[in-house]
């Protein structure tokens, strides 16, 4: 498979490094002359010393019989037009961008954009895990994002105490499947009452988490924030 | 959009020689104006006809674009020294604050091209001062290298309808959504 990387920073390094490994054909452009040398020392003749937002120089590569592009500079608006460019100027069938400003993720998307890499969204929520600041912790996205895997920490002002999952009226496109209660976890039962201290798991659509926050976790504010 | 006799709102991003220079001038003619740049410093060619706000921010950043009141702005003019900030920065006002009329500063002739194509209207210095050069050494005139470009193609991928006299569909949606959240923000 033909791929082309934009930015030859520590992410476009080592991905680099990766994918050859595993046998794909690459091009690596870096328009920074010295950093592009120095890789160039290590992996040879696959960097070109050039900026991969000019149309001129995306085509130079091949752009029009890559299968990916993949912009991994550490400026989103860089990692925006490359994408832009090779989907709607050279028809590439998957483009794939680093996006360091969590709020330009949806835009992204909305532009076109295949896949959304977010360093500083995989970060927090690896901190939410640790500490449930936000009390409904996001645990993976599915389907490109549109669909999100979370669980509520349910304490006891939350508007679930003593219902059942029949009692819960969520939007279309969100679900209960599940509840951890102790060391264990099980599915959600008619007969299922939910009670302060469960973890209850949820699948949402992204633009639902207001109301799925409201239900599940109620409209007070987290003790985490108040201290 | 226009209620009345309510002055245009107006917000400039890019402080440089051509933002500060229109920002004054549309002062002069009545505009609300808003300027944001990243550096302080840069405000000081803002000259005395300005009347309007200056921000100090990443106008890249939507939360700053929100907070220099681009939600409601009549026209939102890119104007930084870098093509790739100002794309992304029209494509937040015109896609995530849903303004209409958005000009990007875009040099390089290609992509701003491109842009127009999709949907973004341009204009593009390199091409206004090679034909203005051009000119004076008596090539023909190219009229089509001045002004702004106007958006040409439709917006972007998932977009059917052109940018007429509705705001298509999923830029409706996304406003929608996205206006919702400041308001739960704001409360």
């Amino acid at each position: 498979m033909y791929v082309i990387v934009v930015g030859g920073g520590k992410v476009g390094y080592y991905l680099t490094k990766e994918l050859l490994s595993a046998g794909h054909e690459l091009v690596l452009l870096e328009k920074d002359g010295r950093r592009a040398r120095q890789i160039a020392d290590e992996v040879g003749s696959i960097v070109l010393n050039r900026d991969g937002c000019e149309g001129k120089h995306l085509e130079e590569a091949g752009a029009n019989r890559a299968a990916i592009v993949c912009a991994v500079t550490g400026d989103d608006e860089d990692n925006l037009v490359v994408c832009q460019m090779a989907k709607h100027h050279f028809d590439v069938p998957r483009t794939i961008a680093r996006v360091n400003n969590p709020r330009n993720e949806q835009l992204f998307r909305h532009l076109g954009v295949d896949e959304i890499i977010s360093p500083t969204r995989m970060a927090l929520a690896a901190i939410e895990q640790d500490i449930p600041v936000h009390e409904l912790l996001h645990l993976a996205q599915l389907q490109g994002g549109e669909v999100e895997l979370l669980e509520a920490q349910i304490d006891s002002s939350s508007p679930l105490i003593g219902q059942r999952p029949s009692d819960v009226h969520l939007p279309e496109g969100c679900s209960l499947f599940g509840v951890i209660r102790g060391d264990s976890a099980q599915s959600l039962r008619p007969d299922t009452v939910f009670e302060a201290g469960d973890k209850v798991l949820a699948l949402a659509r992204a633009d639902c988490e207001v109301e799925l926050r409201r239900q599940l976790i109620g409209d007070h504010v987290p003790e985490a924030a108040r201290s | 959009m226009s209620q009345g006799t309510r002055a245009p709102r107006t917000v400039i991003i890019g402080c440089g020689r051509v933002g500060a220079e229109l920002a004054g001038r549309l002062c002069g003619a009545g505009h609300e104006v808003t300027i944001i740049d990243a550096f302080t410093e840069a405000f000081a060619r803002l000259p005395e006809t300005f009347t309007g706000q200056a921000i100090r921010g990443d106008g890249t950043d939507e939360d700053v674009l929100r907070r220099a009141g681009t939600e409601g702005a009549d026209f939102f003019f890119a104007l930084t020294e870098g093509d790739n900030r100002n794309v992304l920065a029209a494509q937040l006002a015109a896609e995530s604050l849903s303004v209409q009329n958005v000009v990007a500063k875009i040099n390089d002739p290609v992509r701003a091209d491109a842009y127009a194509a999709l949907g973004i209207a341009t204009i593009c210095r390199t091409r206004m001062m090679v034909d203005a050069l051009g000119t004076h050494v008596g090539l023909p005139r190219d009229l089509t290298a001045h002004g702004v470009k106007r958006a040409t193609g439709r917006h972007h991928a998932d977009h059917d309808t052109d940018r007429g006299e509705a705001a298509p569909a999923g830029a409706a949606e996304l406003a929608g959504a996205t206006s919702g959240t400041s308001a739960g923000a704001g409360a």
